[in-house]
């Protein structure tokens, strides 16, 4: 999934909290927790860049950090709460 | 570290929990105490309507403030409250809206047309309440004729191709033997069972002693929930029982005015569901509206603090059970920072219960209801055959017969 284009599922919203954001899925009715502020910006900028390792380096995840960003996109990409998108 | 959770892990975020958030995740909404029933454990002592019930207008001006404040799904509860004549616009204008709506019913206006309108809307669920698996274990609680009620709107939901709605329990006394049974009902009309623990919150109050469940009977449905998963919602109603041994699936922690709330009829906002009592008033929305009083009442910025576990705080389980509910203490005139009246550990009969704290509302039926609870005392059986109690026994036969 790593070079693909990809973004927040049109049927999720995502709501800004201390520890990061819920994210809700109005279609499937599941409430999701992003327990890291960082994965909440990585989430929301998906859309503006070409693939997922642009993304992570533009909101300015380090290297370190970045297998579990992956993992977890990998899993949100699971629940289809974010989504690819077609390259523009 | 998991950055992503459906479930989270009982560490981090439970504390951010505690804390309380920018918004509730759990928000109940009792939209009337206008009830067509008088069910005999009613959390909110329902019936009649009052007549400081909010307006259409600020109904929708609070959706509006729960939209506005990202909360993303309302429970709707009452009272009855399809008994509100503005009560399916709302509902619409609630999805309309982004604020998602499950509501409660007793199932008696769930008909045929609006089960295939709730099938058709997105964003809307819908819980059907019964107490018992049979007419003889339900009608004495729910009314006369309630059983019959729910079964026949569930029949309504499953043809209408309404998928996973709830079917909603409370466990007392009387049904913990029977939850294979609300089990099989659920499955049969593609719903999911939701149990959830008797209050002695209400009219609940008056039938705590009589009705809720025994010692083995709060074993019996601890293994059960533990056998049955996630497949079984509880609305992490039983985290008291975690006390036994590995935790319940949910947050298990007590979110009155952290994660929970609950806004009733006229406004007012109290910390919990079970808890509609002044002493959990946390303020009104018609008094500088939601946000306000969830973000800034007094109440609620003390239950974000840390609490102190009091006498539990020694006890071995005190991290699984967190001393239980608040609520069910409060009502039981147990002091608050002392163990669950329901304390499997036993450590409640140390406890030395106060006076029943004094209602601060009542809202109950005063003349005669139609599908008033079956007059029956409760916990007695109906006889198995006819025979065994009746006044004409087979031995008035037998001596008709010429035998003894």
């Amino acid at each position: 999934m790593l070079d693909q284009a990809w973004t927040l599922s049109d049927s999720v919203a995502l709501r800004p909290e201390p520890f990061g954001a819920l994210a809700y899925d109005f279609t499937t009715r599941r409430l999701s927790f992003l327990k890291d502020p960082g994965l909440v910006d990585v989430v929301r900028q998906l859309r503006e860049h070409a693939d997922v390792t642009e993304t992570l380096d533009a909101v300015g995840v380090p290297s370190s950090d970045q297998p579990r960003f992956r993992a977890a996109l990998q899993r949100l990409a699971d629940q289809h709460m974010i989504v690819p998108r077609s390259p523009q | 570290m998991t950055a992503v959770a459906e479930r989270p892990a009982p560490n981090r975020l439970v504390d951010h929990f505690e804390f309380g958030l920018d918004a509730p995740i759990c928000l109940t909404w009792e939209l009337t105490y206008a009830c067509n029933l008088a069910c005999v454990h009613c959390l909110s002592s329902s019936g009649r309507r009052d007549p400081r019930e909010l307006t259409t207008q600020e109904c929708t001006e609070l959706i509006d403030e729960f939209e506005r404040m990202q909360i993303f799904y309302v429970n709707i509860g009452g009272g009855e409250p399809t008994v509100r004549p503005d009560f399916w616009d709302l509902l619409d204008y609630a999805v309309a809206h982004h604020v998602g709506v499950k509501f409660s019913t007793n199932g008696f206006r769930i008909t045929r047309d609006r089960a295939e309108q709730l099938a058709a809307t997105d964003y809307v669920d819908v819980q059907v309440s019964l107490d018992g698996a049979t007419a003889e274990v339900n009608d004495p609680i729910r009314g006369a004729g309630t059983y019959d009620a729910a079964i026949r709107a569930m029949d309504n939901l499953r043809d209408a191709g309404m998928k996973d709605f709830k079917l909603s329990v409370v466990c007392t006394r009387e049904n913990i033997s029977q939850l294979d049974d609300f089990k099989k009902i659920a499955d049969d009309h593609g719903a999911q069972l939701r149990l959830t623990r008797l209050r002695p919150a209400g009219r609940g109050a008056d039938v705590w002693e009589q009705l809720h469940p025994l010692p083995h009977q709060q074993r019996e449905l601890y293994d059960w929930l533990v056998a049955n998963g996630e497949r079984v919602l509880t609305g992490d109603s039983f985290f008291h029982l975690s006390a036994f041994g590995s935790a319940l699936p949910g947050l298990n922690l007590c979110g009155a005015g952290r994660v929970v709330c609950l806004v009733d009829p006229v406004g007012d906002v109290y910390a919990c569901p079970f808890a509609i009592h002044e002493n959990f008033l946390a303020g009104s929305v018609r008094d500088g509206g939601f946000q306000h009083v969830w973000r800034h009442a007094e109440l609620f910025r003390s239950l974000r603090e840390p609490q102190t576990g009091g006498a539990c705080t020694s006890c071995a389980a005190y991290d699984s059970c967190r001393g239980g509910c608040m609520a069910a203490k409060f009502f039981t005139g147990m002091p608050l920072d002392g163990p669950d009246p329901e304390c499997v550990k036993g450590n409640a009969e140390y406890v030395t219960a106060g006076d029943r704290p004094t209602p601060s509302q009542d809202h109950s039926h005063k003349g005669t209801v139609r599908n008033a609870p079956v007059p029956v005392t409760i916990g007695r059986r109906p006889p198995t055959t006819l025979c065994n109690e009746s006044p004409v026994t087979a031995a008035d036969f037998a001596s008709a017969a010429g035998g003894v």
